[in-house]
């Protein structure tokens, strides 16, 4: 399966190396030519020899979406640092093109929510960290009822 | 200030640049309620100096700004700030969660008019493209200048010049072969101009108007010798 990943950070460029390694084809995309070398972080050969694509653009344009493969992209992560543009692009991928699967990564809990809402499947990294410390608080206060 | 008191819909406006503080101002002058959300907090400074607490400080990205601003009394949403992926999807929560009837979009880069189309942001206006109409106007290349786009209603209105090698020229107009769905209603000939009848002779130099169905534009323009290179208006030619 082809996964399409715009925005090559921490979250896209680590995704894209262990989807590459369980055996997926990956392309990535992104503004900044220098985040190339994020993805070989931990790698021996080159990301291009590794099997991976990547592409210089932004994913509000349509020519680097072409070229980066979206017209046969299974899955389509639009993981830019910006809610904004993930937002956007995410739409362009499921509307436009047509691409199965198309997950964004949305910070404000609110609107991860709403666009759930309107058939995008939203990452809210946000609300994972508010669950998590909600629950080690618990784990903690009920620690210390059981104790005292 | 001392504008009337509101009597007009309510109004948002987000984007306080020059564009947004403008409008605002226009339209509060004309009787609107308006409220302006800018994110910058400088910029929010200044423009509250003058609108005070007709602006509000915000990022309208956050849909809890738009809450705040009441965006569920608005009766327009009209974004204008210098992002489009902002306008855009500002415009679209505004639409289709809050269910605004009317927005207004700012395009600041005429590549992105076609991300505004597919999701439905409509109408947008691009300063570029206005200045290259205005520039098409005064300098056009086909002697062809698009002055209306109906797009819905599959109509459409150009202006024409009719070239000196036009197969047209000293036809009647009752002569002309036009294709069926366009219609010359206007003809300016020696800076003054009339509506023209059956009995019009087309000369060359003629500008016309044509309302027409874009479908047969390409037919009427080579009808009527508007081919590149068979009209050159430079001045210098």
């Amino acid at each position: 399966m082809l996964i399409l990943i715009v925005g090559c950070g921490r979250v896209g460029s680590s995704v894209a190396r262990t989807m590459l390694a369980e055996g997926h084809e990956v392309s990535c995309l992104d503004e900044d030519p220098d985040s190339h070398a994020r993805l070989e972080l931990g790698l021996d050969t080159s990301w291009e020899d590794a099997g991976g694509q990547f592409t210089v653009g932004t994913g509000l344009e349509i020519d680097a979406l072409t070229t980066a493969g979206i017209e046969r992209a299974d899955v389509f992560v639009a993981s830019t640092n910006g809610d904004n543009t993930n937002i956007v692009i995410a739409q362009i991928a499921q509307r436009r093109f047509r691409v199965e699967t198309v997950i964004a990564r949305i910070l404000d809990p609110y609107r991860a929510e709403w666009y759930a809402t309107q058939g995008l499947q939203t990452i809210c990294p946000t609300r994972t960290a508010i669950e998590m410390l909600e629950t080690s608080l618990r784990e903690v206060a009920a620690g210390e009822e059981g104790g005292s | 200030m001392g504008a009337p008191p509101a009597t007009g819909e309510y109004m948002l406006i987000v984007g306080g640049g020059k564009v947004g503080w403008n409008l605002a101002r226009e339209l509060i002058d004309k009787g609107h309620e308006v409220t302006l959300i800018e994110s910058d907090r400088e910029r929010y400074l200044t423009v509250e100096q003058e609108l005070e607490h007709r602006v509000l400080y915000g990022d309208a990205s956050e849909l809890w700004v738009l809450e705040r601003a009441g965006i569920a009394r608005a009766g327009m949403v009209i974004a204008v700030t210098g992002d489009d992926e902002d306008n855009l999807l500002i415009c679209q929560v505004a639409k289709d969660k809050y269910g605004v009837d009317r927005v207004i979009a700012r395009v600041n880069n005429p590549r992105n008019r076609q991300h505004f189309e597919l999701l439905g942001v409509k109408p947008y206006v691009s300063a570029t493209d206005l200045i290259l109409r205005l520039i098409e106007r005064e300098v056009p290349r086909y002697g062809l200048v698009h002055l209306l786009d109906l797009a819905d209603a599959k109509i459409e209105i150009i202006d024409l010049l009719i070239g000196p090698n036009a197969q047209v020229v000293g036809n009647r107009l009752d002569e002309l072969n036009l294709p069926k769905g366009s219609l010359l209603i206007s003809v300016m000939r020696d800076g003054t101009g009339f509506v023209p009848t059956p009995d019009t002779v087309l000369e060359a130099g003629d500008e016309v108007l044509a309302v027409l169905d874009p479908r047969v534009e390409e037919e009427l323009t080579r009808y009527l010798g508007l081919e590149e290179g068979t009209i050159d208006r430079t001045p210098d030619a």
